[in-house]
């Protein structure tokens, strides 16, 4: 009932039957429809007044180029197969380091969450290098992995380490006393603590930490790839930086948006496979 | 009942919790012994301690002073199971995988496992739920789970504590007679707590009746009642009324105390 409904009914006394038909009243338009069409139309209106205003000199094309001129480079890059191999490589980068820092993170923050002595050991070593900004080690890095493959891993590998190790703690310590002690109770080892409550339990918070460690890994991968790379998404923009080309540089960034929505895709099927029991919570 | 030698001995039981340098006594020289197969409710106001003497006998909590001796019979069995107050049916497994949990534990194959769990599953009302998450189940469906779990696990000793709680009436008059269904086929020594006298004397060979904190055992009551029951004619028994009025006297004054207890803290 509107308002103005509701004060008039206040005002006259008049009792106002609503009386349902059966068949719900059919929208003219579909109301999901048109928010798709909507997410569809404003960022296509977005580039068609990006266009039209460097065609027209309102924003400078040397700096912010065109979308048609982005395209016009970039599909040469991608029947040379040139952008992909950048791709592949930064994406191996991303997917090796990711790795590389999720699954010992995932393991030691299950043993923090669940054993209060290996937590109270470690913490404050969590504690005293967690806030280091990742870039800032990065030299060091160089000095100790050299300019090769592996000091780019790692460099990912750490930065999605610490978002992952204290996302599956927090997951561990969320689950509620009565699962362990179920557990317990049914005299379970340590081993199958970690199998059958503490991974299962905390798989939601581990999933939460794995996608905050999947953004880091993108930002980390172009800062990587400044120093001491000959290949990958992130060399191709310090690349373009450096020969002042405008497009291919837009080329790099549209293809690190389109990694960095692959990753997160495929996170998220991942996370609908593994934890089938949290489905329909959304 | 057939066997009458003892199950369970507690024997000066105390416990005090240390709780922000406040002591509580939990539970205060409790001396009890539980028959072998018998069925034994305890009744007592909230906070009375009942769950501190569940968790004490199934090793979840050390008494402060005290001697607890469990005669087991097969050690190849585990000694006690559980069913917990509130929520403890893993959200992350299926119905037939948390009934099975125990059998995982002991490393029991996956295909025997299920067998068991679907014997199980059958006898509670779960088939054809085996294969769902718990999330999409009403709570009464997931007391049988936890009901389920216990059982398969073929315990010693069941311990259950107020496993039926938080059910409506409905719910929890079915889940009697299904637990009286399954317990009268296995004679399992049983403590089963609860707050409703009606399922105490349904279900109990003798009622516990404990004092408002700290706990003590104020008296026990015998329920002289023959098996197999059913719940229904038993409740419109003559027998029925008078035991619920004497258990309800004993029970009441502790009741309360422990709201004028409450009333100066
Ligand atoms: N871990 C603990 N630390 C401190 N105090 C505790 C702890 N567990 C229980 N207590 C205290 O011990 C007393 C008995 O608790 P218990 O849970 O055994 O009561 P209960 O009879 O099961 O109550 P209810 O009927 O409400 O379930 C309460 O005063 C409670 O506050
Ligand atoms: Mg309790």
């Amino acid at each position: 009932m509107s308002l103005v409904e509701e004060t008039l009914q206040k005002q006259f006394g008049e009792i106002i039957v609503k009386e349902a038909k059966g068949e719900p009243k059919k929208a003219v338009f579909d109301k999901a429809l048109i928010l798709k069409v909507l997410a569809f139309l404003s960022p296509s209106l977005l580039l068609v007044l990006w266009e039209i205003f460097s065609r027209l000199g309102v924003v400078d094309i040397r700096l912010f180029s065109s979308p048609i001129m982005i395209f016009k480079t970039m599909v040469p890059m991608l029947y040379s197969g040139e952008l992909l191999y950048h791709t592949f490589i930064s994406a191996q980068r991303i997917v090796l380091g990711f790795l590389a820092g999720a699954v010992p993170g995932v393991i030691l923050g299950l043993s923090m969450g669940l054993f209060a002595p290996i937590r109270a050991s470690l913490m404050p070593m969590v504690s005293a290098t967690f806030p280091i900004p990742k870039l800032a080690i990065m030299p060091l890095i160089l000095i100790v992995f050299g300019l090769g493959e592996a000091s780019k891993i790692f460099t990912i590998a750490i930065g999605v380490f610490y978002l992952v190790l204290i996302n599956t703690m927090a997951g561990v310590l969320n689950i509620d006393d009565i699962y362990l002690d179920v557990a317990k109770n049914f005299g379970a080892s340590p081993f199958q603590f970690y199998t059958t409550v503490a991974f299962p339990g905390a798989l939601p918070m581990i999933f939460a930490g794995f996608k905050l460690g999947m953004g880091t890994a993108l930002l980390l991968i172009v800062a990587a790839e400044l120093s001491a790379a000959k290949a990958g998404v992130g060399w191709l923009v310090w690349r373009a930086y450096d020969m002042f080309d405008i497009e291919k540089m837009f080329v790099a960034l549209i293809t690190l948006a389109f990694l960095g929505y692959i990753f997160s895709y495929l996170l998220e099927i991942a996370e609908k496979v593994v934890i089938p029991w949290k489905n329909d919570r959304r | 009942m057939v066997n009458p030698t003892e199950a369970i001995n507690l024997e000066n039981l105390t416990k005090v919790f240390y709780a922000r340098k406040k002591k509580i006594v939990a539970l205060e020289n409790i001396d009890l012994s539980v028959r072998e197969g018998e069925f034994l409710c305890i009744v007592g106001p909230s906070g009375c301690g009942k769950t501190t003497l569940l968790r004490i006998l199934a090793g979840l909590e050390k008494q402060t002073w005290g001697k607890v001796i469990i005669r087991s019979k097969n050690p190849e069995k585990p000694l006690t199971s559980m069913v917990f107050q509130g929520e403890s049916v893993f959200p992350w497994m299926t119905v037939a995988e948390n009934v099975a949990y125990s059998l995982r534990i002991r490393g029991i194959p996956k295909n025997e496992r299920r067998e068991i769990a679907d014997h199980y599953l059958k006898l509670m009302g779960l088939d054809g739920f085996a294969d769902t998450f718990p999330h999409q189940l009403s709570g009464g469906m997931k007391q049988r789970i936890n009901v389920a779990r216990a059982f398969v696990s073929d315990p010693e000793i069941l311990l259950m504590d107020e496993p039926f709680g938080a059910l409506d009436e409905q719910n929890r008059l079915i889940l009697q007679q299904e637990l009286l269904k399954i317990w009268e086929g296995s004679e399992k020594t049983t403590l089963f707590i609860t707050h409703s006298i009606d399922e105490a004397l349904v279900l109990a060979d003798r009622i516990i009746i404990m004092t408002a904190h700290p706990g003590r055992v104020k008296a026990i009551v015998p329920i002289d009642i023959p098996r197999p029951r059913d719940i229904l004619s038993l409740r419109s028994s003559p027998q029925f009324g008078a035991l619920f009025q004497e258990i309800w006297r004993l029970l009441q004054e502790e009741v309360l105390k422990a709201q004028s207890m409450e009333l100066k803290n």
